[in-house]
């Protein structure tokens, strides 16, 4: 255990009024306050370090003890008996500050072994860690189902339940799950916003899907059967005759699940593209022909 | 926002040992959301940790509310480009594998 020369935390010398003390102490405590300084242990540190300065060196009878013992803090016991004396010490009393801790836990082993337990019974102010923000890449075809993944913030593993519909920006926030509480204060909140990447054929609106599918002249013309593809498999579809290009059909219940809604979908919307045949042989040409001449 | 998650601002107070006219001042700045309920003032019990802060502020370091505003500010900044560091080094993981 190491002497804590509380002067040299506050950089004061030993004559320093209680004025000084105080209007120093201040000083460095707006400097390295913890709210001021978020995820700065170092700052954490040192406030603690300066909170202990000023808990000795504002209280007159801890600053006498400090100052006669501090350095041979291991015959401080012969002050306690000095006090019990007529003429002894009596019970000072400093400026005390909010921040001041209340049990000792923020103290250095120094502090405890010269003046026990605690500081004055002020309060402990415990702080609420930092939120932290991440961000998250899914794929469409993932964010389509439920399902678990684990990321690694800040070293450490999360695991965590994706819903299925979850939409591409949207935030969600896993509660204490963000940087440590200071003084055993209350973890901070974790915000993961998803970043979802197109890894389908779907272009997708809210809980709708949309698709071109191409169908072939014949079928758009005498109408037909064709499969199309859904995020979960294939659907037949029948195409009724003269179907237009561009022409749109829906299918209701075959979109992207709806968020934190168990067995509701959205719609998937069919754009029909209609092909045209290419390298036709002489024999189609003659029937197009045909067919050109009887449309007339 | 949902009732059940709402403290009446008086209770606050009482409990933390400030005065009213502080979370009017907050409240003047937009640095705290007030609902009015029937007459009755009401605080997100989502917003107590920030507002606990601001408390902290105040009263320990006699820090103004002006002050206050511009330390709100200055801590988001530092957090959203903090944060924005974190986006930054996972994505450069990618590329030095």
């Amino acid at each position: 255990m190491e002497y804590v020369d509380y002067y040299k935390i506050l950089g004061l010398d030993k004559n320093a009024t209680q004025d000084q003390i105080k209007s120093t102490y201040r000083k460095l405590a707006r400097k390295h306050h913890p709210d001021l300084n978020p995820n700065d242990k170092e700052a954490n540190k040192k406030f603690q370090q300066i909170n202990e300065a000023n808990e000795v060196l504002s209280d007159p009878d801890k600053r006498k003890k400090y100052d006669q013992y501090g350095k041979d803090w291991q015959h401080a016991d012969q002050f306690e008996k000095a006090r019990q004396q007529p003429g002894g010490f009596g019970d000072g009393g400093g400026q005390g500050y909010s921040f001041t801790g209340d049990d000792g836990g923020d103290f250095s082993d120094f502090f405890s072994s010269l003046f026990g337990g605690g500081g004055r019974g002020s309060r402990q102010t415990r702080y609420r860690g930092q939120d932290l923000n991440a961000e998250l890449h899914i794929r469409l075809s993932e964010a389509y189902e439920t399902h678990k993944k684990t990321i690694t913030i800040n070293g450490k593993n999360i695991r965590l339940t994706i819903p299925a519909g979850i939409e591409n920006g949207q935030v969600i926030k896993l509660k204490e799950q963000g940087a440590d509480g200071v003084n055993g204060g209350p973890k901070g909140d974790l915000y993961i916003t998803f970043v979802i990447e197109n890894d389908s054929a779907f272009r997708r609106d809210k809980n709708d899907l949309y698709i071109t599918v191409k169908i072939d002249l014949y079928i758009a013309v005498l109408g037909g059967e064709i499969n199309v593809d859904t995020m979960n498999g294939k659907v037949k579809l029948k195409v009724a005759p003269e179907t237009q290009n561009g022409t749109k059909t829906r299918l209701k219940g075959k979109g992207f699940p709806v968020y934190k809604a168990d067995g509701q979908f959205g719609d998937l919307f069919v754009t029909y593209e209609v092909t045209i045949p290419k390298n036709l042989s002489d024999r189609h040409k003659e029937l197009f022909k045909e067919l050109s001449q009887h449309s007339q | 926002m949902k009732n059940d998650r709402l403290i009446p601002a008086a209770e606050f107070c009482r409990y933390y040992h400030v005065e009213d006219a502080f979370i009017n001042s907050l409240h003047d700045y937009g640095l705290v959301e007030i609902t009015t309920i029937e007459h009755t003032r009401f605080i997100d019990t989502e917003k107590l940790a920030e507002l606990e802060k601001f408390a902290r502020l105040h009263y320990d370091l006699d820090i103004n509310v002006e002050g206050i505003e511009v330390i709100s500010y200055m801590l988001q900044k530092i957090q959203d480009l903090q944060n924005e560091v974190i986006v930054l080094r996972q994505r450069l993981q990618l590329y030095e594998i």
